[in-house]
């Protein structure tokens, strides 16, 4: 998969690509500062003392102050006054970060070693590509078939960890409209570096077409034929359909359109356009013979179009 | 090696004079059945030395390999190994033994004017504990490795990780009582055996923080135990505690783990700030500022080390509510320590500051200390959290803290207190050779890992991004200057053994009492008990006139 770089904003972060961003580096850089300013003071008092009290001889005179009570209460006060304030700009940001708008697109999210898989509101499916719309709020239900998993995007400055056994969630609002990275952040296995995907963020009007004909901003349709042949790959019936006559789960595709077959109850059948049809919608019902009923349905999960594009690519199978 | 001159000063009678505890008896045998408390030290000085070289060689291998952003010298499975050992041998056979019980052992009984510790036994069955929960994690690298990360997340490492997970977890089990053992010795000692006049205002700083640390380790450490039983008992036997499969709850895992390892982060620190106050108020002749307020600090952030552990766990999955109780109690740990810091500045103040090489240490301890700590602010910020939890910005974070901190107090203390251990001084000169390469070595690679955090570079990941891959080469770059100041240090230490010049009783001209006997001591330590009538670290009048 080619993945475009993280773009940075900064010297020190990322380019901010969702609405919280702003938020989360404004706390940064409260910090930042904070840090920075304290950091020169202590340093600054440090190197003066190494300079002011570096031994000159036996004689140097010593301070025999061991405490003060003042200045004790004082940098104990002050500070803590300090951290509580800090508190409050993170807890401004997180709380923002943790209640998701009630209109968020809700798009169901599934991590196991070692992929992403998305599955859209009306039953779309994509597979390490996360596509959002634009300028609407998503908000992401998550769980993990596996291990842990964690959830992050760099650009959006969200990150949520992916639990086996129960649901998290995470959302943000898209602000650029570009391409950027998904890591998974908990530690998940041999392939955990590898688990990475591609979020794209369109126009809500593309993202609407996309879930539509699958199609992004730019591309074409594809003949029927050739869209048979991307979704033949990407929706799994090569898993258990060769192309080339060999027996996997399921009967070859190779010829398959136009043979003859023997069904599981004695009777026999010519595969055309209506024995897909009914194959892709109620799989089990006509099971050639000779093999198991394992095949799940795709109803609801192919549009009209998909199955009238499948048809034709089967007809190609030869 | 008798001095006569400083023998007598000392009141050493002829018969003690020329013996110490190194030369009372001689051969393997009565080193592996010793009870003296300053033998079991060295013992266990050189087996974290061999854990530290360990994971010294992990760390440089994981560097090497962030070299490039693909395969550089071995794949994932073996990355991911490494890291798993380095984080490992780092923290189980490094850094939770390395103070408390090397420097520890040795000097706390000397500091309080003791024979030896409270239970002399206990104390070589801890070290025995040690070595044989060491055997079964160096019998985990040897059968198959582990790669589930130092933390052991689960389901991970109870039911997926196909490697030597029940080693090496049992391995830590094992030298979890050898943690548990010393922390009750070292408590019973400084209630008991304190000389007469020693009053507790009047023990060394390092004392008061060896009193904290042994307290978390006495209390968290049965927590890991319990933790890493359940891990072995959910791996072998399909008990199901954590996996969901099971009917487990991952999460609970997280929170059993931390509730032991937050604490133990201040186990590593709290000794290291102990040395830090030791080095500080001796090499720059001062009393030390604030005496109470670092003694109290101490004892704060072993309680408050306690109600902190779910700040690693803002994106677990643990309730927001949680989330933000944990965010508000983390920022209260900061108090004591920046206490400390403001304290250790006001020791400086006033002072006729010599830099010598463990002040060198010690002052670059105050340097990555302030770094450390005020980076952890950042984490502790809930909002700021959600961008870098997991990252490289978190991997600097703690390498500052636990090592840029931790293990430089140790080696400070190493050579602030190498010549009353040996009877030797160093080569002043290689020594801060050493010290300048490691320092600069350290934030080299180091301060590089924030700017990669900040960018989103994700943490235990074999394959990068190719943009994160300059910041990455110039991190390994460091790594090796790094190394090579180890390395030195080793040489020079190494060197000093063999043929260093003798050490006199105090060459520092401190004021603890474990300089008011021999260098290096006899083995009852003090030839007549002492008898303690000055403050800590007050000397005599007609010194300081």
């Amino acid at each position: 998969m080619r993945l475009d770089p993280i773009e940075l904003g900064s010297f020190w972060m990322p380019k901010q690509s969702s609405t919280i961003a702003g938020e989360i580096d404004t706390a940064y850089y409260i910090v930042y500062w904070l840090d920075v300013v304290m950091f020169v003071l202590l340093m600054g008092a440090l190197a003066y003392f190494m300079y002011k009290y570096k031994r000159r001889g036996p004689k140097d005179k010593l301070s025999d102050v061991t405490h003060s009570t003042v200045l004790e209460i004082s940098w104990t006060i002050i500070p803590s006054i300090l951290v509580i304030g800090l508190f409050f700009v993170g807890l401004k940001g997180w709380m923002q970060a943790m209640v998701a708008p009630g209109n968020a697109l809700e798009i169901r999210t599934t991590a196991e070693m070692y992929m992403w898989t998305f599955t859209y509101p009306n039953g779309n499916v994509s597979v390490n590509e996360l596509v959002v719309p634009k300028g609407q709020p998503v908000k992401l239900i998550m769980s993990s078939k596996d291990v842990l998993h964690s959830f992050f995007v760099p650009e959006f400055r969200v990150k949520q960890d992916v639990v086996p056994g129960t649901y998290t969630t995470v959302w943000f609002e898209a602000t650029e409209n570009r391409d950027t990275v998904l890591f998974c952040t908990e530690y998940c296995g041999v392939g955990h570096s590898d688990m990475m995907a591609k979020v794209r963020v369109m126009e809500k009007a593309d993202y609407d077409n996309w879930q539509e004909t699958g199609l992004l901003p730019g591309e074409k349709p594809l003949p029927p034929a050739e869209l048979g042949k991307k979704l033949y790959a990407t929706r799994s019936c090569n898993t258990c359909h060769s192309l080339d006559g060999s027996r996997i789960q399921g009967p070859t595709f190779k010829g398959v359109f136009g043979r003859t077959e023997q069904i599981a109850d004695g009777s026999s059948i010519k595969v055309d356009e209506n024995y897909i049809r009914e194959s892709l919608l109620e799989p089990n019902k006509k099971v050639v013979q000779g093999y198991p009923a394992v095949m799940p349905t795709y109803k609801g999960l192919l549009k009209e179009t998909d199955i009238d594009a499948i048809i034709a690519y089967l007809k190609t199978v030869q | 090696m008798a001095n006569t001159a400083t023998v007598d000063e000392l009141g050493h009678s002829p018969e003690v004079r020329g013996k110490n505890y190194l030369n009372q008896t001689a051969g393997v045998w009565s080193w592996l059945t010793t009870v003296d408390h300053k033998r079991i030290g060295i013992m266990y000085l050189v087996s974290v030395l061999v854990g530290f070289g360990l994971g010294g060689i992990f760390a440089l291998l994981v560097r090497l390999e962030l070299l490039t952003a693909k395969k550089t010298i071995m794949d994932a499975t073996q990355y991911n190994q490494a890291f798993t050992l380095h984080g490992a041998a780092m923290v189980f056979l490094f850094i939770i033994p390395s103070i408390p019980a090397s420097l520890g052992n040795f000097f706390l009984p000397l500091m309080i004017g003791a024979k030896d510790v409270a239970f002399p036994r206990l104390n070589l069955l801890s070290l025995y504990l040690f070595w044989i929960g060491a055997i079964f994690m160096l019998a985990a690298i040897v059968t198959g490795g582990v790669d589930t990360g130092w933390t052991f997340y689960v389901p991970y490492a109870s039911g997926v990780s196909t490697t030597s997970v029940i080693s090496a977890t049992f391995g830590v089990f094992v030298m979890g009582f050898s943690s548990i053992l010393t922390g009750l010795n070292f408590i019973v000692t400084l209630h008991k055996l304190r000389a007469p006049g020693m009053s507790w205002y009047r023990m060394p700083l390092f004392l008061w923080s060896l009193y904290a640390t042994s307290i978390i380790q006495v209390l968290a450490t049965p927590v890991l135990g319990i933790t890493l039983l359940l891990l072995i008992f959910e791996r072998a036997f399909h008990i199901g505690i954590f996996d969901p499969t099971l009917g487990g709850d991952p999460v609970l895992f997280q929170h059993f783990f931390w509730f032991y390892s937050h604490p133990a982060v201040y186990i590593m620190i709290l000794p290291g700030m102990g040395v830090a106050t030791e080095i500080l108020t001796t090499h720059s002749k001062r009393r030390v500022f604030g005496y109470k307020a670092i003694a109290f600090s101490s004892v704060a952030i072993a309680l408050v080390s306690f109600l902190v552990w779910g700040h690693h766990m803002f994106v677990s999955g643990q309730s927001e509510l949680s989330s933000a109780i944990f965010s508000f109690l983390t920022f209260f740990v900061a108090i004591p320590s920046g206490v400390k810091m403001f304290n250790w500045l006001g020791t400086l103040w006033g002072g006729s500051i010599r830099f010598t090489v463990p002040m060198l240490y010690g002052i670059a301890f105050l340097f990555l200390f302030a770094i450390g700590g005020l980076t952890g602010l950042f984490l502790g910020t809930l909002s700021v959290d959600l961008h870098l939890h997991d990252t490289y910005f978190v991997v600097a974070h703690f390498h500052y803290v636990m090592m840029g901190s931790t293990a430089i107090a140790f080696f400070g203390g190493l050579h602030h207190w190498w010549p009353k251990m040996t009877g030797k001084m160093y080569d002043e000169k290689l020594a801060r050779v050493g010290f300048a390469l490691t320092f600069i070595g350290f934030n080299w690679t180091f301060f590089t890992q924030f700017i990669l955090g900040t960018r989103g570079m994700p943490r235990r990941y074999y394959n990068y991004l190719d943009q994160f891959q300059p910041l990455h080469a110039f991190s390994t770059y460091g790594s090796w200057v790094l190394g090579t100041g180890f390395l030195i240090t080793f040489i020079c230490l190494a060197r000093s053994l063999k043929s260093g010049a003798p050490a006199p009783a105090n060459p520092w001209d401190s004021a603890t009492l474990e300089w008011q006997t021999q260098s290096p001591p006899i083995t009852e330590n003090f030839e007549k008990a002492p008898i303690v009538t000055l403050d800590a670290y007050e000397r005599p009048a007609e010194e300081t006139a």
